[in-house]
């Protein structure tokens, strides 16, 4: 009998575990992982390069389309790398609302991870209990910036409007009657703020639910214990970034070690993992929704408390409001400049990290002094994540590829730009 | 313990000395640039420097320098300038464009950010390639694992050569796509289209058959307030 060694398995582009458009070639021996080759770039757009012939401001909408889970981090990175240029810092309200909405896409971003990691494992019931929140927090996208998922909500020097009064109300039709309307409509009477709070007294018991569904489940544990382990000087040297630096027990987090918007006024905690295998990771991204919420409720407190300006009144870089570009003059000028020219950053190079949902994610820019990026990189988590597939999955058996995809929290909007 | 950037700034100079060849603070931030040849044993005495030891490489990414400071759109700030006049007619045109013919200096930089996690400090190393028609620098693969895909991008998207990488094949672009998009000379809209034959039964590259055009024309406009923000320290 001829000896049959390593084989070869090509696995995805279009495979529903591949998260997107991931395609691995498997070296294989039996049906254990010898080698895995990821060959990403199928959803490459080249983001950087599109932005190099655009105005600054009309790169935002571009950065919800990288990871387009978790929208309004891509673009808070952005708009910092170039606050950071102009050396302007958004007012106290918007920096808020901005810690606000980090955490809302958060939780988001957690929720559609722990559906989609929890299905590839066999777990059904969690996708459709995680799609059930998602709902809600899209709802609070909806009502601040019109949009459901590309918000492009954050501005430079601010965010685009302030909080509204009001939600968006269910209307009788005919598939929902007057008890369903009354009962839908329940939480929106109130204002945007009254709704997310009555959505973080009820999201611990949720979360509750998911950790009764899998924390001490059989199958998932047997799925996901000591599956990947990666040890924290191999985390570091893989560049991993965020959960996946602190299930290895890293205790590093940008928002606790290089504070932005207002993360230094709001109080949490960092959980980390001790093993730095798929389970631990878990873990920690399930601690993190919980402190999501915590630091969501915080912040409900203070811009109840405090209302105030949610954008800088230096009209060489922000918007004039509406009516002012109606009636007066100078407010026509600078709308008109703002829009046909942009503004210019002073000539140099600056980088600007923020703690993402997936890991550290970054923009290093390059000025020449123009109303153009010279140079956009955007430092995308997922990027060095996928890179260390090889030797996360190397020795694990053929359906260990598909926990460790999920552990890694891949989109590939922002692994390819 | 090093934890400010002006005291990692004067510490890496007491250390590397004479290797680095620029040392900046702008905007909160060290840079250091580095000659090409020096740039692997400087990023490993990084990693291993026992008082501040850059123990990650966040990102590593190519820059082209070509046309850098090139407008499309003159600007003055005594007259008004609407496009009149051939130099400033806003209009974009691949042949002519970013002084690319007699640009003399080096095109290829190579820009790494590093952290280090015990002492919460950023830095960027700067190294420009030597050779701008044969671009290379030493791989970084080896002083630290994330390299090997920025490495790859670099590769892919500009053309920039990693010598002893050991896979360094494209990596974001087409399999068999040709050239290095990110370069400051490919267009936009890229040199081919694609589209399915009927004929052919298969699909076939063309050359593109849109027009490169420009929205908002690049300017460049001196902006006194900034002045303030753009401190540098030698």
């Amino acid at each position: 009998m001829p000896e049959i060694r390593n084989f070869t398995l090509n696995f995805g582009p279009a495979h529903p575990a591949a998260h997107g458009v991931l395609r691995l070639i498997l070296e294989m021996d039996g049906e254990v992982i010898q080698r895995a080759d990821p060959h990403i770039g199928l959803l490459h757009r080249g983001t950087e390069k599109l932005a190099e012939s655009k105005i600054y401001s009309q790169s935002i909408g571009y950065m919800d389309r990288l990871d387009y889970v978790s929208m309004m981090c891509n673009e808070h990175g952005y708009i910092l790398a170039i606050e950071k240029m102009l050396g302007i810092q958004a007012p106290i309200r918007a920096q808020y609302i901005r810690t606000m909405f980090d955490e809302v896409t958060r939780i988001l971003n957690h929720l559609l991870w722990i559906g989609a990691h929890a299905l590839d494992v066999g777990a059904m019931t969690m996708f459709l209990y995680a799609f059930r929140e998602r709902e809600d927090l899209m709802d609070v996208y909806e009502a601040v910036s019109g949009a459901r998922l590309h918000a492009s909500y954050y501005r430079v020097g601010g965010v685009y409007r302030d909080l509204p009064d009001e939600m968006p109300k269910y209307e009788q039709n005919r598939w929902n009657n007057a008890a369903d309307v009354k009962r839908l409509n329940g939480d929106r009477e109130g204002s945007l703020l009254d709704f997310l709070e009555s959505f973080t007294q009820r999201f611990p018991n949720y979360v509750d639910e998911y950790e009764t569904l899998l924390t001490d489940n059989r199958i998932w544990k047997q799925r996901l214990v000591d599956i990947g382990v990666v040890s924290p000087e191999r985390a570091k040297q893989l560049g991993f970034t965020g959960a996946m630096l602190r299930g290895s027990g890293v205790e590093w987090d940008l928002r606790k070690k290089q504070p932005y918007a207002a993360y230094d006024r709001v109080k949490f905690d960092i959980p980390i993992g001790t093993n730095g295998d798929s389970y631990d990771r878990y873990l920690v991204r399930i601690e993190e929704m919980r402190q999501s919420n915590q630091i969501i409720k915080q912040c409900i407190d203070w811009l109840r408390k405090n209302p105030g300006d949610v954008s800088l009144d230096d009209h060489k870089v922000t918007m004039p409001k509406r009516d002012s570009v109606k009636g007066d003059m100078e407010s026509l000028i600078h709308h008109f400049k703002l829009v046909t020219e942009g503004f210019c950053l002073p000539e140099g190079e600056a980088y600007a990290a923020i703690e993402h949902p997936k890991g550290e994610f970054g923009c290093y820019i390059v000025s020449d002094g123009a109303n153009k990026p010279f140079r956009l990189k955007i430092r995308a988590p997922g990027f060095a994540h996928v890179s260390a597939m090889d030797e996360m999955t190397k020795g694990h058996m053929l359906a260990d590829v598909v926990t460790i995809i999920g552990t890694q929290d891949i989109v590939f909007g922002e692994v390819d730009r | 313990m090093i934890n400010t950037i002006s005291a990692l700034q004067q510490h890496l100079n007491e250390r590397l000395g004479a290797k680095i060849q620029r040392s900046k603070i702008a905007f909160d931030e060290l840079t250091i640039e580095v000659k090409a040849t020096y740039f692997l044993d400087v990023a490993a005495q990084l990693r291993d420097n026992p008082l501040v030891p850059f123990d990650q490489l966040i990102d590593l990414c190519g820059v082209d320098y070509l046309g850098y400071g090139d407008v499309e759109w003159e600007t003055k700030t005594e007259s008004f300038s609407r496009g009149v006049s051939e130099n400033s007619s806003a209009r974009f045109d691949f042949d002519r464009t970013s002084g690319s013919v007699d640009y003399d200096g080096k095109r290829f930089a190579v820009v790494v950010h590093l952290l280090s996690i015990p002492n919460n400090l950023r830095l960027r190393l700067i190294t420009f390639c030597e050779d701008n028609d044969f671009p290379n620098v030493d791989t970084l693969v080896n002083v630290w694992s994330s390299a090997n895909w920025y490495e790859r991008e670099a590769f892919d998207l500009y053309g920039i050569l990693f010598n002893d990488h050991p896979d360094l094949r494209r990596i974001l672009t087409d399999y068999g796509f040709v050239g290095h998009p990110f370069r400051k000379d490919f267009p936009l809209i890229g040199h081919v289209e694609m589209r399915y034959d009927e004929d052919k039964q298969r699909v076939v590259y063309e050359p593109v058959t849109i027009e490169p055009r420009v929205l908002t024309p690049r300017i460049i406009r001196d902006d006194q307030r900034f002045s303030a923000a753009d401190e540098v320290s030698e």
